[in-house]
C-alpha cells in the first residue's frame, strides 16, 4: 500500500473512473459548444444530398432529408446529458428530502411515504414513464421530469436507510440536546454525512436515466422531431436501416459510448467511495 | 410462512387496486378534456358533447371510476375506441404472445446468467472471468432499441438468415417459422439481463466461497465439487432470485421496445398503439394488466425465495 500512497493522487483513481470521466467530460464540452462548431445546419434539408454514405464532406453521411448526420449527432448530444443529469437531479431533489423526513419522523409520516414508494416500485419503470407521458403533450422537459419521477422511490429508500443509521449516532443526540429542530438536524448533521452512498447511487442512476429517456424518445413519447435527440434519431433511421444504416448507427454508437463511459464513472466512484459494495449491481 | 404469504397476497391486491386509482386519476384529472383528446383539436363542440355523453364523461368522477372498476372486477375492460372490439380479448391475446417472449427470455436469463456467474466466480481471475466481467460492464449499458437495430441489420438485412420483423403462429408457419420469428427478439431481450444476472451471481457466489461455512466444508475434507455446488451455490442462488425479480421490471420495459421494433403483436406494442391512437380504454386496461402481471411475478419470486430460504420457511420472520 505504501507504493500506492507515494503515487500522485490521480494514479490511485481506478482506471475506469479516469477513462470514463475523461470521455464524459469530452462529451460534455462537445454538447455545450456543439451548436457553434457544427459543420452544417443540423435541421437544414438538402434534397440533392439525400442518403449519402459517410464521406469527407459528411463524416456520418446524410439522412433521408439530406441533413448532415454528424451535425445532428453533435447538436443532439446535450439532450442525453440533460436527460441523465436533469432527471437524476429531480429524483435527488425529491427523493432525498422525502427519505430523510421519513427516517426522522418515523410513525405515520414514514408509513405514508414508504407505502407510496412501495407502490411506485411495483410499477415497471418504462410503464411509469409511459403513464406520465401518454396523456400529455410530449417534450424534452416532460421526459426529463417523468424519468426523474420514476427514480424518486429508489432515492427515497436509500436516503431513508442511510439517515436511519446516522440518526442513531451520538452527534445527533448532541444536536437534539442542544435543542436543534428537525430541519436543522437533517440539514446540518445528517445530510453532510449521508452523501457518499447517495453520490454512488446517483452516479449509477445517471446511466439508467439516459437509457430510459432515450428509450421513451425512441418510442415517440419523449423528445419530438425535429430535435436530434439520439434515441429519436435511431427511431427515425430505422426505416432506412438497409439502404442507409449510418443514420441510425452513428447516433446509436455515440449513445452506447456515452452510456458505457457514464456507467464506468459510476462503478469507479462506487469502488472509490464504498468498497463494501464492490461488484454489487443496481436494478 | 402462511402469514407471510397472506401478507404478500394482500400487498399484491393493494398494488393493483392502487394502480387502477392512479391510472384513472392521471387520465381524468389532467388538464384537457378526454373527449377532446380522443377527437383531436379540430373536433366540433357538438361532436365532443356527443362523445362525452356516449362515454358517460359528464357523470361525477367517483361514479365514472366505479363504473370502470366494477367492470374490471368482472373482467370487462370496456370497448376499444379504435378497434370496435371489447378490450379484454384484445389484451389477453396479446398477453399470450408476450408471455411467450417473456417466458423464454426469463428462463434463458436464469439458466445462462447464473451459469456464467458461477463459472466466473469459481474461476476467478481467469481469462474467461475477465472477458465476462468486461462484457457485463458493456452489455448492461447498451440500450435494447439499439441492439434491435444492430441484430436486424446483421442477421436480417446482411446475412438474410432470419426474418426482421413480424410474428407467425405455429398453426400458420409451423414450429420452425414460429421459432425463427422469436430468435431475434428474444436474443435482444436477454443480452443485457444475462449480463446483469451473471454479474450479481458472480458476486454472491464469491461471497459464499469466501464464507466460513465453505471454509468449514473444505476443512472437513469434502471434495471441492461438493463444497462448491452443495454448500456455496444454494446460498448464492438466493440473491439471484431477487435479481431475477428486479429484472422482470426491466424485461417488461424491454418487451415494450422490442415488440415495437420487431412488429411483434404483443402487449407492449399494443400499449404503444393505444397511446399513439389515444385509445384510452385499451391503454388503461393494458397498464392495469401489465402491473398485475408484474406484481404476480414478484409474488412468485417472493414465494420461491421463501421456499428456498430456511430462515423464512421455518421462522416467523417476515421480510
Amino acid at each position: 500500500m505504501s507504493a500506492a500512497i507515494a503515487m500522485p493522487a490521480w494514479r490511485r483513481l481506478p482506471l475506469g473512473l479516469t477513462l470514463g470521466g475523461t470521455i464524459v467530460a469530452i462529451v460534455l464540452v462537445l454538447a455545450v459548444i456543439g451548436p457553434w462548431i457544427v459543420p452544417y445546419e443540423p435541421d437544414a434539408f438538402s434534397m440533392r444530398e439525400r442518403l449519402h454514405p459517410p464521406s469527407a464532406a459528411h463524416w456520418f453521411g446524410t439522412d433521408e432529408f439530406g441533413r448532415d448526420v454528424f451535425s445532428r449527432v453533435l447538436a443532439g448530444a446535450h439532450y442525453s446529458l440533460i436527460m441523465g443529469f436533469g432527471a437524476t437531479g429531480i429524483s435527488l431533489a425529491i427523493g432525498v428530502p422525502l427519505g430523510m423526513v421519513a427516517a426522522f419522523h418515523r410513525g405515520w409520516v414514514d408509513e405514508a411515504i414508504m407505502r407510496g414508494v412501495d407502490l411506485m416500485i411495483s410499477i415497471p419503470p418504462v410503464l411509469l414513464g409511459l403513464l406520465i407521458l401518454a396523456t400529455t403533450e410530449p417534450g424534452v422537459a416532460k421526459t426529463v421530469i417523468s424519468v426523474g419521477i420514476v427514480y424518486v422511490p429508489i432515492m427515497t429508500r436509500l436516503s431513508r436507510a442511510v439517515a436511519l443509521g446516522l440518526l442513531a449516532e451520538d452527534f445527533v443526540d448532541a444536536a437534539r440536546a442542544r435543542g436543534d429542530g428537525a430541519i436543522r438536524i437533517l440539514w446540518r448533521e445528517i445530510l453532510p454525512n449521508a452523501w457518499p452512498p447517495i453520490i454512488v447511487e446517483t452516479a449509477l442512476r445517471i446511466t439508467f436515466a439516459i437509457l430510459l429517456g432515450s428509450a421513451l424518445s425512441f418510442l415517440g413519447l419523449g423528445t419530438q422531431p425535429p430535435a436530434s435527440e439520439w434515441g429519436l434519431m435511431i427511431a427515425e433511421g430505422r426505416p432506412f436501416i438497409e439502404e442507409a444504416p449510418w443514420i441510425a448507427l452513428a447516433p446509436g454508437l455515440c449513445l452506447c459510448l456515452l452510456l458505457i463511459m457514464v456507467n464506468m464513472v459510476g462503478e469507479g466512484l462506487r469502488d472509490l467511495l464504498d468498497p463494501r459494495l464492490q461488484g454489487r449491481g443496481h436494478g | 410462512m402462511v402469514v407471510y404469504l397472506l401478507r404478500r397476497i394482500v400487498a399484491v391486491i393493494g398494488v393493483v387496486w392502487a394502480m387502477t386509482v392512479l391510472v384513472f386519476a392521471i387520465v381524468h384529472l389532467l388538464p384537457g378534456s378526454v373527449a377532446h383528446m380522443i377527437l383531436g383539436e379540430f373536433a366540433t363542440a357538438d361532436a365532443i358533447a356527443a362523445l362525452e355523453e356516449r362515454l358517460g364523461l359528464n357523470d361525477p368522477l367517483p361514479v365514472q371510476y366505479w363504473r370502470w372498476f366494477s367492470g374490471l372486477l368482472q373482467g370487462d375492460f370496456g370497448m376499444s375506441l379504435t378497434m370496435d372490439r371489447p378490450v379484454g380479448p384484445i389484451l389477453f391475446e396479446a398477453l399470450g404472445r408476450s408471455a411467450i417472449l417473456a417466458g423464454i427470455s426469463i428462463v434463458l436469463v436464469a439458466i445462462v446468467g447464473i451459469a456464467l456467474g458461477v463459472h466466473s466466480a469459481v474461476h476467478r481471475g481467469s481469462v474467461a472471468d475477465h472477458v465476462l466481467t468486461t462484457a457485463q460492464y458493456t452489455l448492461i449499458a447498451i440500450p435494447e432499441f439499439f441492439w434491435c437495430i444492430v441484430v436486424i441489420l446483421v442477421f436480417a438485412a446482411w446475412l438474410g438468415w432470419l426474418p426482421a420483423t413480424g410474428y407467425t403462429s405455429i398453426a400458420d408457419g409451423g414450429v420452425l417459422g414460429w421459432a425463427r420469428h422469436l430468435i431475434l427478439p428474444v436474443s435482444t431481450l436477454v443480452l443485457g439481463l444475462i449480463a446483469h444476472v451473471s454479474r450479481m451471481t458472480r458476486s454472491s457466489m464469491l461471497e459464499a466461497i469466501e464464507s466460513r461455512y465453505v471454509l468449514a466444508a473444505r476443512a472437513k475434507g469434502l471434495p471441492e465439487r461438493i463444497v462448491l455446488y452443495r454448500h456455496a451455490l444454494p446460498n448464492a442462488l438466493l440473491p439471484a432470485i431477487t435479481v431475477l425479480a428486479i429484472d422482470m421490471g426491466l424485461l417488461i420495459g424491454g418487451i415494450v421496445v422490442v415488440e415495437t421494433v420487431f412488429a411483434y403483436p404483443g402487449l407492449g406494442r399494443l400499449l404503444i398503439y393505444a397511446i399513439d391512437n389515444q385509445d384510452l380504454p385499451l391503454m388503461m386496461g393494458g397498464m392495469i394488466l401489465v402491473t398485475s402481471v408484474y406484481a404476480l411475478s414478484n409474488l412468485v419470486a417472493d414465494i420461491c425465495y421463501a421456499l428456498l430460504n430456511p430462515r423464512i420457511r421455518y421462522g416467523g420472520a417476515t421480510a
